[in-house]
């Protein structure tokens, strides 16, 4: 599972850093995303990887050896949320500028 | 005590100032003229003691950590600055009060004036240096401030700025010297270093502390090469020259190095730097005043000419050169400020300062013509006035300073040289102001001022007066006081008298006297007009090298942001990505990023399913994202399904419900950006097969698999490796005992670390806000105005035609529209649900708000918005402003029963049916984070949303805008 976890998060990544480079606010703006989706996940897989271990503690003395990390879940989690903030606050921006600049172009102005 | 009170009371009046009302001109100075009063009250009442030989201390700790102390430490010397910074003070209100035009906004001027008489106080009282350097560098800003106070003028705003750069850099070289002073020393207060003189001077940084503290005293009191600023600094208002740029301010860097005098002195390298700078700054200043137009500007040099005198008597290594040097800083305040006040009558009364056109004026005014003549004579060095008994002085120590042929010579020379411009500038502008004929053209009738203006010029002269005739009672004790405080033991005898028998000095004063008259005389009759620049000061012009350097700092400046930077986003971009890749990288790689010993979990076939899903949505849409907007959108939330999945698969329900919610409402946001976006053809893009583009293609695709596969290989290596014993283990196992819930992750978030969450909310709705913002004034493309195609006519109507009164929204969507106003309710209910329960069970306030929004939106994109918001109003800023008050008063409640903030508390009710409930605190915290998340998703939606029905009218009533 490790290998799958990792691959999907280098593809996630990849694909975000070659939208992120792209011309256009529109790629920029969903390379982004993907971006944050790989980075969202890799924080994620830093408690390592445990299936059916949900941080959900039993009445009684918790063993933390029972539970999934829930730190790097406590961090993901606000990180989500102010992602999505962030990408519509990125998304109002680039459509302010196109409309003052007449371009979609991440420059502000066609490229030569 | 009352050490304090001096040093504090003018800041507290600067506060109280700056609040007065901008009319009310005679509160405000009479706060000014009582704080400066005070000051001085309570320094003459320090006399007894500090005449006794006594020194007022007050510490407090300050950075004991550094071994810093606030240290207030009054002897004979810094008492008689004392007195001289708040009796100039008191005299320098008064003056200002009626010389100030109540049409300037004179409680800013006081403010500022008793902010810079504070920081003043301070230098010469701080008996620790670091704390002296604190000092320094106020007066340097409220300097700034009082020069540029009527900062409509551009040479106001110029002159500000050029004594700031040059004093404040300055200050920054004292900050570093007594830094190297205090580590020589092995301490930074004033005691220790006067005592440690020997080693300072053995010491092999010596040179370089010397230089360093040099350059802030020399900048500081306009010593040549430095001395430019001054003369600029006179587009202050008149009150601020006569008090900052005669009296005091420039006297603070003279005044600091007679107080490290004993350490530092008694070198050569002192001799040459001080008396180097100190006699270039006399002859040039003098030449210079001799070439003026306006009255100022002759004062601003011959400022700079008699503070050369100082330093070049401070610079000679003898202590009777130090008591000479004290003594004039004291005559040269008095006369230097009278003079300055008379000029600004002048100017006041006459609406001009420029020697040209000012004549004849004694007639008009005879006493500001009488006080201006005699604060003249004394500039001069008259007999019977103070300037003539420490000019006297000076003469005597020019005479001694040197055994070698050149300096036993060239000094007396030079000395008289200066005596001579000296007498020539004074007569100059005593004669063709107020002598000759009365001048026609004046811009206003010129008449005595009120006598209120004269009095602080008259007081000044009638000092100059008593020093000069009865120096030993007057000035005498005080004196003494001040120059036992510096040597000590060791202070050398000397006579203040006014009649010393025909010596050499006083040749050297009668040759003085007679080639000033002479030289001004041989001026007057060529009728060389005064130019305004002194030809003698070509060479030396401070001002140039100034201009030079700092046109010379821009040019780098943007040389270097032309070459480094680039306005463009795609190699910034492109940059921060190779940076990050390569600063994480270069450490890792040499310690390898092999597989790890842990044990692999075994690979489930069902989750090889949405895996395959989700890595080729995401490759899916970084090939779809320019031409296929929708398909490339669709394929993220595929994405985004799959990130989801993966959180639920690997136990963490929380993030999954959140990454699916949050999935919904950004799937939406991006969906209502879309149609503001210009189309966009495969077929119409020229450059796509162009050479460049495809080597820029290749060039991404190699970073972005480098990146990515980076990226994997990190990760690989750190799942495979054991985890490292961590916090978490405290958060897991205190999570039911000391947080009273079973979900550790929403317990980490509501009360671990509510400060955080806290904080995150914030953002969220900041961020919300911003949005709104920035909508309300969106300005769309011109081909986006047009209401689209698919909302035009058709199966769905027109968009923006409604029926208020119909049941149902037009169009083809009515069983939707039936079923999601069913929907609603029932969604308010699951999202009440997953709050309540977020502490025990995935859920939580962020998941409950996201499900809440979503219910919302769905009414919206169904429904249409004028249909919905016909039925409802949902006002998302007042969730957003209830749910930060509900969750900052779940905090606040705990200070209530004395714990700290954000502590969470709670109790167990028993309830009837239902049984023993816990109810706390973090519950209405987590209901804040809840009305936040669904006021902020629904602000930034709704207002995107509203832009189509805004811009058709918009591009109506305002269609020239922009184009």
């Amino acid at each position: 599972m490790e290998i799958l976890f990792a691959i999907a998060i280098g593809i996630l990544s990849g694909s975000g850093v070659w939208l992120l480079l792209r011309p256009r606010t529109f790629q920029m703006i969903v390379g982004l995303a993907l971006l944050s989706y790989a980075v969202n996940l890799f924080i994620f897989g830093m408690g390592r990887l445990a299936i059916g271990k949900a941080p959900i503690v039993a009445p009684g003395a918790a063993d933390p050896a029972l539970y999934a990390d829930p730190l790097p879940q406590a961090l993901v989690l606000t990180a989500i949320v102010i992602g999505f903030a962030t990408t519509a606050l990125l998304l109002v921006v680039l459509l302010v500028a196109r409309g003052l600049t007449g371009t979609d172009h991440v420059d502000g102005r066609e490229s030569q | 005590m009352s050490l304090a009170l001096i040093v504090l009371l003018p800041f507290a009046g600067s506060l109280c100032a700056a609040f007065l009302p901008a009319n009310a001109r005679n509160a405000e100075s009479w706060l000014a003229g009582l704080v400066a009063l005070t000051c001085m009250v309570s320094t003459l009442a320090l006399y007894p003691q500090v005449a006794a030989g006594g020194v007022v201390r007050l510490v407090a700790p300050w950075l004991p950590q550094a071994g810093l102390d606030f240290y207030l430490r009054m002897d004979g010397y810094a008492w008689l600055f004392t007195l001289l910074v708040s009796l100039m003070g008191v005299l320098v209100v008064i003056y200002a009060r009626y010389y100030m035009s109540p049409r300037d906004p004179v409680p800013r001027f006081f403010s500022f004036l008793l902010a810079f008489m504070g920081s003043m106080l301070g230098i010469v009282l701080s008996g620790n240096l670091v704390q002296l350097v604190v000092f320094w560098e106020l007066t340097s800003f409220s300097s700034f401030m009082l020069i540029a106070y009527w900062y409509q003028r551009v040479d106001a705003r110029q002159g500000a700025r050029m004594a700031l750069t040059v004093t404040a850099t300055g200050g920054f070289c004292l900050l570093a010297g007594v830094i190297l002073l205090g580590t020589m020393a092995g301490g930074f207060d004033l005691e220790r270093v006067l005592a440690s003189g020997d080693s300072v001077r053995a010491h092999p940084w010596y040179p370089v502390m010397l230089v360093l503290i040099l350059v802030g005293a020399l900048t500081k009191s306009a010593q040549f090469p430095f001395h430019f600023w001054l003369p600029h600094a006179m587009a202050a208002p008149t009150p601020v020259s006569a008090y900052l740029h005669s009296a005091t301010m420039v006297k603070a860097g003279v005044f600091l190095l007679a107080r490290l005098w004993p350490v530092l002195s008694g070198t050569d390298l002192w001799f040459a730097l001080v008396s180097g700078a100190g006699l270039a700054s006399l002859l040039i200043g003098a030449a210079a005043a001799l070439f003026q137009r306006d009255m100022k500007g002759v004062l601003a040099y011959s400022t700079v000419s008699h503070l050369g005198l100082i330093t070049l008597l401070l610079g000679m290594n003898s202590k009777l050169a130090l008591v000479a040097a004290v003594f004039h800083m004291m005559n040269h305040a008095t006369f230097k400020a009278s003079l300055f006040m008379a000029a600004g009558i002048v100017d006041h009364e006459a609406g001009t300062r420029d020697l040209r056109r000012l004549n004849g004026l004694a007639r008009a005014m005879p006493i500001t013509a009488t006080v201006a003549t005699v604060a003249a004579a004394a500039m001069a060095g008259v007999p019977l006035l103070n300037g003539f008994l420490s000019k006297e002085m000076f003469f005597a120590e020019a005479i001694f300073a040197g055994e070698r042929s050149l300096l036993r010579f060239g000094l007396p020379a030079l000395a008289t040289l200066a005596g001579v411009f000296s007498v020539a500038y004074s007569l100059r502008l005593i004669h063709q102001v107020f002598f000759g004929a009365p001048a026609q053209d004046l811009p206003r009738a010129p008449h005595e001022p009120t006598r209120w203006m004269l009095l602080p010029s008259v007081l000044l002269v009638a000092a100059c007066l008593l020093v000069g005739i009865f120096p030993a009672r007057t000035i005498g004790p005080a004196l003494s006081l001040a120059v036992q405080a510096i040597l000590g033991t060791e202070t050398p005898a000397y006579s203040l008298v006014l009649w010393h028998g025909f010596t050499l000095p006083l040749l050297m004063s009668v040759i003085a006297l007679a080639g000033g008259v002479g030289l001004y005389l041989l001026r007057y009759i060529y009728g060389q007009r005064a130019t305004g620049a002194a030809p003698l000061r070509a060479p030396f012009d401070g001002r140039r090298v100034f201009d030079l350097l700092i046109v010379a700092q821009h040019r780098f400046a943007e040389r270097m942001v032309r070459f480094a930077s680039s306005r463009r986003l795609q190699p910034q971009l492109f940059l921060i990505v190779c940076v990050a890749f390569a600063v994480a990288a270069i450490p890792l790689i040499p310690n390898g990023l092999g597989r790890g010993s842990a044990p692999l979990t075994p690979i489930d076939a069902v989750y090889v399913l949405p895996w395959l899903m989700g890595c080729a949505c995401a490759v899916g849409a970084a090939v779809q994202a320019k031409f296929h907007r929708l398909a490339a959108l669709i394929m993220l939330a595929g994405a985004g399904l799959f990130t989801s999945l993966t959180f639920a698969w690997f136990s963490a329900p929380d993030l999954a419900l959140t990454q699916i919610a949050v999935e919904v409402v950004t799937l939406v946001l991006l969906l209502l950006g879309l149609r503001w976006l210009p189309r966009r053809l495969e077929l119409d893009d020229p450059d796509r097969r162009s050479r460049q583009a495809r080597l820029r293609r290749i060039r991404d695709f190699v970073v972005a698999v480098f990146v990515g596969g980076g990226l994997a290989l990190l990760s690989f290596a750190v799942l495979t490796r054991a985890p490292r014993d961590s916090i978490a283990r405290f958060f897991t196992a205190r999570a039911l005992p000391d947080g009273g819930g079973h979900n550790v992750v929403n317990v980490i978030l509501v009360d671990f670390r509510g400060f955080d969450t806290l904080g995150e909310i914030t953002v969220v709705a900041i961020v919300a806000l911003t949005v709104y913002a920035l909508l309300r004034r969106f300005r769309p493309a011109p081909e986006s105005i047009d209401v689209p195609r698919a909302q035009r006519g058709g199966a769905g109507g027109d968009a923006l035609a409604f029926d208020p009164a119909a049941l149902l929204p037009a169009g083809g969507l009515a069983i939707p529209a039936v079923l999601v106003r069913l929907l609603l309710p029932m969604a308010a209910l699951v999202a009440i649900y997953l709050l309540l329960r977020g502490h025990d069970a995935p859920g939580g306030g962020f998941v409950g708000g996201l499900v809440m929004a979503t219910a919302f939106i769905t009414q919206y994109m169904v429904g249409g918005a004028m249909w919905v918001e016909w039925r409802m109003r949902i006002h998302p800023q007042f969730w957003v402003a209830l749910g930060l008050t509900t969750a900052g008063g779940a905090g606040v409640l705990a200070s209530a029963v004395g714990r700290p903030f954000l502590t969470s508390l709670g109790a167990d009710i028993p309830l009837p049916i239902i049984g023993e409930v816990h109810v706390g605190s973090v519950l209405l915290f987590d209901l804040g984070v809840y009305l936040v998340v669904v006021g902020a998703t629904l602000l930034m939606l709704i207002a995107l949303a509203h832009q189509s029905f805004r811009s058709p009218r918009a591009a109506v009533t305002r269609e020239p805008a922009g184009s």
